[in-house]
């Protein structure tokens, strides 16, 4: 397959689970604001969010203060913003449409549907479109777009590729989205054990699509302990850092069963070493090490595992 | 003037349509329209789209697709094919020629000047002779018809012609629409195509080339007005699609980057033009090519289809003495017509055109897509005018033919059926074998009376069927 194929398909799983990322962050940033907050107000709490998707900066220069309806047109409408649903959906369809060959006519169909839609919903008037239903327009077309990969390509290293990209997004994402409720929270020891505390881990686990999952896989009260577990360690959990590196790592066993000795393998040997440095750990050693250290250091192990992948397999041995 | 028309005799209907005008005799009018949006979402859907470029508008524009067919006798096409061949073993054996020691030139029969200074003529090439003496292994030779028998070359296409696709998905849809039509004639299949052309890709592997030849298709992306024709063609040979920047030069041969590492390419069917191809060699501003790619070319590493320089045979000015090139190297009288030309950097030849410009179709040497041409009887006297001083501030730089009547067959208009002009573009591959598939892509000028049939004019497509024996 050529390098410029496989990174095409690569970077399509990648944007689409990115743009899926997007849409969250606008959920959970306006469940928080939906909260009663004491000191910086609702301010804080975005801001947060834009760290968390690396995009503070570039919406401090473009609009400065915060306001409810700028960071909806950021994080949703905004092309100059690389990372929103509409920069995310246009350019997954892009890579799309330069392989074609290498895509069914289902999941074309399903991604440039995506994108009609989303032009549709650019051409409305702000005011007449809710933030939920952004949120759900991004997850239900994702959705389609992955379904139709998962039932109609061809188990190939092509198929591979694009779910390697998925994978690492999400590892990073859901990473980044934790990462959130350590800036939000952690500081804050007052809140810490409190009602508001509870109220606002739930917020993170709606983010995620895993409020009832969690509920279903604990049967109990939501703690920070429980919810880390769930989103950290917790293998049945579709999100968490150890499913998504999981599944990352066997489509990287799949690439290298099928090229073969002959072609280098240091993004597989990187993700089987994070990932056994994962499944050594406990929720309780995570916390003694301290949350953000350890989100920070996966995401940095996930941005190297990426970078091998560059390295082995989309340079093309130039 | 008097059309030939190819389905009607008068009343009477001829041969090969016979069976055929039945269906359209009996074709309800709504079952016709429901059938037309019917290929139009089908061709959206498989994204046959075409741009025209610096029109703006919608970027993914439709050829208009006519389902009445265009429909020749296995007796006529044979003819056809013989003329065809025969034209693209003299137009390769000129290119063999002018790129070697120039004996037509030598012998008088061409003028030295249009072809060394013709702006196709590469000098990098001099000398260098491709595997199996081929310059160009696809030539679409345009063709329109006066009569019966009356067959002209309006132009030929050694470099890059395109439409191919619509040959092969105009079938695919009328098959699948129609079905019936089919099982009621016996219509010559067209779909062997693409594995004739990868057929003749791989037998002008180069000589360094000891494994079964790897090919590709070489496109300048996905913003290209023919990208989908690129893909297409990929898609159908099984061959990897590439820009240039999926190949590198490495020593003597050219590779492309896979996910396995470099892997060797041994023929690139190019779809960009020469000056683009590699920065080192022509233009150094060029993207879409491959640094060092001429130098591989030149030492036998790779095989480039076309061959660079294989434009110069394509001209307009050249045109005029292909009949002459069929003399000399094949020592045939030529079986193919050319039209009439007047080239206007003569004197007689200028006078005449001056004094009928109002009768004669002017177009320029190098203009193509039916675009920088008068056709002098549907223009206006202003128009004429206009013309007339662009010729006089450049005479060199056109060229005269008679206006043509050209045939016309039943097409699919608003108000039911009705002739219209047509040509037809039949696509010679050219390798260890000379191929033609039985059939080409008819276009059709949609307006009525026009005789411009260029997609980019308002021209529409048909299929074209050849009947078997």
């Amino acid at each position: 397959m050529l390098s410029r194929t496989a990174s095409n398909l690569f970077w399509m799983g990648r944007h689409l689970e990115r743009a899926e990322t997007a849409a969250r962050l606008l959920d959970v940033g306006q469940r928080i604001t939906l909260l009663p907050n004491t000191e910086a107000g609702y301010q804080n709490e975005w801001n947060s969010l834009l760290q968390a998707s690396g995009a503070s900066a570039r919406f401090a220069e473009k609009h400065g203060e915060i306001t409810q309806e700028k960071i909806e047109d950021f994080i949703f409408f905004d092309r100059q913003n690389p990372s929103s649903v509409a920069s995310c959906i246009e350019k997954a369809r892009e890579s799309g449409r330069i392989v074609r060959t290498a895509l069914t006519s289902e999941v074309w169909d399903a991604l440039n549907v995506a994108y009609q839609e989303l032009r549709k919903i650019e051409k409305k008037p702000r005011s007449k479109v809710d933030t939920a239903s952004l949120t759900e327009f991004t997850t239900g077309h994702t959705a389609t777009v992955r379904g139709a990969i998962n039932s109609t390509q061809l188990r190939n290293d092509g198929w591979h590729f694009m779910h390697l990209g998925y994978g690492l997004e999400r590892a990073d994402a859901t990473a980044r989205l934790l990462d959130v409720k350590y800036f939000v929270l952690l500081p804050r020891v007052e809140f810490v054990g409190s009602g508001l505390d509870s109220y606002q881990w739930q917020v993170i686990l709606r983010a995620l699509s895993a409020h009832r999952a969690f509920h279903w896989a604990y049967r109990g009260d939501v703690s920070a302990g429980r919810v880390a577990d769930f989103l950290i360690l917790n293998g049945e959990s579709p999100r968490s850092l150890i499913t998504s590196l999981y599944e990352a790592t066997w489509h990287l066993e799949g690439i290298s069963k099928r090229y073969g000795d002959a072609v280098p393998a240091t993004a597989r040997d990187k993700a089987r070493e994070v990932l056994a440095a994962l499944q050594a750990r406990d929720i309780d050693m995570i916390f003694d090490e301290g949350l953000h250290e350890f989100l920070s250091w996966f995401i940095n192990e996930i941005s190297l595992v990426s970078m091998r992948v560059h390295e082995d397999y989309l340079l093309g041995g130039a | 003037m008097n059309f030939y028309n190819e389905m009607f005799d008068g009343e009477r209907v001829r041969e090969p349509y016979a069976r055929l005008s039945d269906w359209v005799a009996t074709m309800p009018d709504d079952f016709r329209q429901m059938k037309q949006a019917e290929a139009e979402t089908l061709f959206r859907r498989i994204g046959i789209t075409f741009a025209v470029y610096g029109e703006g508008g919608d970027p993914d524009r439709l050829i208009p697709f006519d389902m009445m067919p265009r429909v020749f006798e296995q007796a006529e096409w044979r003819r056809l094919e013989r003329g065809i061949k025969q034209r693209a073993r003299a137009l390769n054996a000129f290119l063999r020629d002018v790129y070697g020691r120039g004996e037509i030139v030598r012998a008088g029969r061409i003028p030295a000047r249009l072809v060394y200074q013709n702006e196709a003529y590469e000098k990098a090439v001099v000398g260098v002779v491709p595997p199996r003496g081929v310059y160009s292994h696809i030539i679409g030779i345009d063709l329109v018809r006066t009569a019966k028998d009356e067959f002209f070359v309006l132009e030929d296409n050694c470099r890059t012609p395109s439409g191919v696709s619509y040959m092969l998905e105009n079938r695919e849809i009328m098959m699948r629409m129609f079905p019936q039509l089919f099982r009621g004639n016996r219509i010559e299949p067209v779909d062997q195509y693409p594995e004739l052309l990868r057929r003749t890709l791989e037998s002008v592997a180069p000589s360094k080339c000891t494994d079964r030849p790897t090919c590709v298709v070489l496109t300048p992306g996905h913003f290209n007005s023919a990208y989908y024709e690129h893909s297409f063609l990929a898609n159908l040979m099984g061959v990897e699609l590439v820009e240039g920047a999926d190949l590198f030069v490495d020593g003597e041969f050219v590779y492309m980057r896979t996910t396995q590492g470099p892997k060797r390419v041994d023929v690139i069917y190019r779809r960009i033009d020469d000056p683009f191809l590699d920065p080192l060699c022509f233009r150094p501003d060029s993207m879409l090519g491959v640094p060092g790619l001429m130098d591989v070319y030149r030492s036998g590493g790779v095989s480039i289809c076309s061959a660079p320089g294989a434009g110069v045979a394509d001209d307009k000015a050249i045109y005029t003495f292909v009949p002459e090139m069929v003399r000399f190297y094949l020592g045939e009288e030529p079986l193919l017509n050319n039209v009439h030309t007047w080239t206007l950097w003569k004197q007689d030849d200028y006078r005449y055109v001056m004094e009928n410009l109002a009768d004669l179709v002017v177009k320029e040497v190098h203009g193509s897509g039916g675009y920088g041409m008068l056709v002098g009887p549907k223009a206006s006297k202003a128009e004429v005018e206009a013309f007339r001083r662009k010729i006089e501030a450049n005479p060199s730089n056109y060229i005269a033919q008679p206006t043509l009547s050209l045939s016309t067959c039943p097409t699919f208009v608003e108000e039911g059926i009705a002739p219209r002009h047509v040509d037809l573009r039949p696509y010679c591959l050219c390798g260890d074998r000379i191929e033609l598939v039985p059939g080409g892509l008819t276009r059709v000028a949609l307006r009525e009376g026009s005789l411009v049939v260029n997609s980019s004019q308002g021209g529409g497509v048909k299929d074209t069927w050849v009947l078997s024996e």
